[in-house]
């Protein structure tokens, strides 16, 4: 008996090994993007994050240098403590060190039988000097990297430390006002909601209407009405852009947020009629049949039976639109563009004018990507059951 | 369709279009009127003054008033766009619907099933741009010893050169497929689990019984019972693709190579400010999906005639 499963999971092992090995490639990207998100600025660019438990920069260089006559804590010599912040603020540059190292102490060469480190090695060694000293100390994780996404701070410090000095740029105040700074993603953030959830209301509205009378009224023309429809689903957004923002041009809608909601509404509806008939289609003819026995009007029939039967297509179709909606740069681009900066046209700006600002990129991503995953995380079967509704039952 | 809707519930003629009027209007002004609109300013000149004739030169061929398809569907950059769009397909529809398949196929067989989709699923919920930011820190190259960018520790770490994936043009439009290909699995897996989930367990059991091994249940009985569903998420995945956009703007912005229709027509409209030009490529981006829309109504058809 348990030779027998032994051999079973030996047959399964190969499965499990492709599976956990795919989960793992796939998961690797965003951990690297989290765990990036959380280090000290200088950290980010002197090693890569997957190093995060592994000792400081020029820790190997000084204990092969340095440790045999100083300590490993670099505090053995009284007279030569590398943990003095003053000693090593005389070396600000590795060459410095590197002369002191080249010269005599009493008579004798300064590293006797070692070998005098090249370049880049003693500049390692600094680093790893200016950390134990105090100088340069800084903790594994940070949350500043979020603080200064979140306020806009272009800086060479952080959001806080000049906060604290009195010494911030003049368009910030250091308090919760900086949370509606046009740079920073804290508006941005805002201004996604404010985008999303109206565009998200609007369009189930008007689809659970067009969708009742799709499925329950009789009338000329349903049949080909609907294959339209259908067609519609893939029209690409891109077609339109053009005509609309002259449109909206001639209208004063260009860069409202009534012009965007708008324009979500139109391409989120053939989808969501299409979803909703689906849905509304399947449900029992003879409840209806027997409300309308009873005297009920097609109004009290939707209001009543037709809306609280499908809060389930309601509540997939919210996620989905939800989650496009939040998601979409192009859109956002065309029709609101800097005016009511959202959070992806935000981190599109800062991809292509910061270069290598990762500090304020990964938190900047992470913060427009949080609250998807936690909708999708939360209503994961909602989700799948409207893209399986939406894509292959039909 | 309308045989399903009993007598009693008919209503006043006006009554339907009360409902759909709202919908209608909508759709109308922000799909229907834009198509049309897009067809006129693409035979027009690049400020809407006159027809796009104009803008011929003498010393060079001239296609009159459709002088904007010429450059839409014959200039160089619009060629790299077309041959960029040709490798997303090709390279993205397969990956895609094959790791999909393989996924779902594997994570049938563990109890860890739920997790494992969630994992594979989840950048789907992450949008383009930040998938973008993501991947170009997997892809970061420093020009100094060290290397931030996980893929160059990597090559480093088996005594390779580092590479600049995004600007080097051997690797960098399969780069950005790659990106793709990490968001849009999780779709594909989904669709496709779902469809093994229909195919009937006793035609499985009875095909190992009889003596099938894994692989010819798989190819023999599983594939065929799951082709309708396969051909639909090729479908949708072909129309995606051909619709790719933010992955290319935020990550390379169309540059070293790497460009795509969508972004071309975004450039043309917003860096350019030509509107022919980017309705005319507009045009030829639907004209492609055109075929897709047809499948679609008539797939929509079928599926009513069962129902």
């Amino acid at each position: 008996m348990k030779k027998s499963r032994f051999f079973r999971w030996l047959e399964g092992l190969p499965i499990h090994i492709v599976l956990i090995g795919l989960c793992l490639i796939w998961l690797l990207p965003t951990l690297g993007l989290l765990v990036t998100s959380f280090r000290p600025v200088q950290d980010i660019n002197e090693t890569g994050w997957w190093t995060i438990f592994s000792k400081p920069k020029g820790y190997e260089e000084f204990q092969s240098y340095c440790a045999p006559c100083h300590g490993e804590s670099g505090n053995a010599l009284p007279s030569a403590d590398l943990t003095n912040p003053d000693l090593v603020n005389n070396y600000r540059r590795s060459f410095n060190l590197l002369s002191s190292l080249n010269s005599e102490i009493s008579g004798q060469p300064h590293m006797e039988s070692i070998a005098v480190p090249d370049e880049q090695a003693a500049a390692n060694i600094l680093s790893y000097m200016r950390r134990i000293s105090g100088i340069d100390d800084r903790p594994i994780f940070t949350f500043s990297n979020y603080i200064d996404a979140l306020s806009g701070y272009r800086g060479r410090n952080t959001y806080s430390s000049d906060c604290e000095s009195g010494q911030q740029s003049l368009d910030l105040f250091c308090d919760a006002r900086d949370l509606a700074n046009p740079r920073g993603m804290g508006r941005a953030f805002f201004n996604s909601l404010a985008v999303a959830i109206p565009s998200t209301i609007i369009p189930i509205l008007f689809a659970s209407f067009a969708a009742y009378a799709f499925s329950w009224m009789d009338f000329r023309g349903r049949q080909w009405l609907f294959a339209l429809l259908v067609g519609l689903q893939v029209v690409p957004l891109q077609m339109t852009l053009i005509p609309i923002s002259r449109l909206y041009a001639q209208l004063g809608l260009n860069g409202t947020f009534l012009g965007i909601w708008l324009f979500h509404t139109g391409f989120g509806l053939p989808y969501a009629i299409y979803l909703m008939r689906n849905f509304l289609g399947s449900l029992p003819r003879e409840i209806f049949e027997s409300a309308y026995l009873d005297g009920a009007s097609h109004w009290t029939a939707f209001i009543k039976l037709a809306i609280p039967l499908s809060v389930p297509a309601l509540a997939s179709l919210a996620i989905f639109q939800f989650l496009w909606i939040w998601n979409d740069l192009l859109v956002a681009l065309v029709f609101l563009g800097g005016e009511h900066p959202v959070l992806t046209y935000q981190i599109g700006n800062m991809v292509t004018s910061l270069g290598s600002g990762w500090h304020l990129l990964t938190a900047a991503a992470f913060i427009s990507m949080a609250l998807p995953m936690i909708v999708f995380l939360a209503l994961q079967r909602y989700f799948v059951r409207g893209l399986l509704a939406g894509s292959v039952k039909g | 369709m309308a045989k399903n809707i009993p007598g009693i519930m008919r209503q006043k003629r006006f009554v339907p279009w009360m409902y759909l009027l709202p919908a209608l209007f909508v759709m109308a002004v922000f799909i229907i009127y834009p198509g049309f609109n897009t067809l006129f300013l693409s035979l027009r000149n690049d400020t809407n003054s006159d027809w796009a004739s104009v803008d011929c030169s003498p010393d060079e061929p001239c296609w009159g008033i459709f002088e904007n398809f010429r450059y839409a569907l014959t200039s160089p950059i619009m060629k790299t766009a077309f041959i960029n769009n040709i490798k997303w397909i090709v390279i993205m529809v397969s990956a895609t619907v094959g790791m999909g398949l393989l996924i779902a196929v594997l994570a049938d067989h563990v109890r860890y099933e739920s997790i494992a989709k969630s994992i594979i699923f989840l950048p789907m919920a992450i949008s383009f741009v930040g998938a973008g930011v993501i991947w170009k820190f997997m892809y970061n190259f420093g020009s100094g010893q060290v290397q931030i960018g996980f893929l160059n520790a990597i090559v480093r770490a088996f005594g390779g050169e580092p590479v600049s994936w995004l600007t080097e043009p051997k690797f960098n439009t399969l780069a950005l497929i790659v990106v793709g290909v990490w968001m849009w699995t999780g779709f594909c897996m989904t669709i496709l689990a779902a469809a093994i989930r229909n195919v009937s367990t006793e035609i499985l059991e009875a095909a190992r019984v009889d003596g099938a091994n894994e692989w010819i249940v798989f190819w023999k009985i599983m594939v065929p019972q799951i082709m309708p569903t396969i051909t639909v998420v090729v479908t949708t995945m072909v129309i995606n693709v051909l619709k790719i956009f933010d992955v290319v703007y935020v990550m390379t912005g169309g540059n070293y190579g790497t460009e795509v229709i969508a972004n071309r027509l975004y450039t043309e409209m917003y860096a350019n400010y030509d509107p022919g030009r980017a309705s005319a490529i507009a045009i030829v981006l639907i004209a492609i999906i055109i075929p897709a829309i047809i499948f679609n109504i008539h797939r929509f058809n079928e599926q009513e005639a069962v129902r």
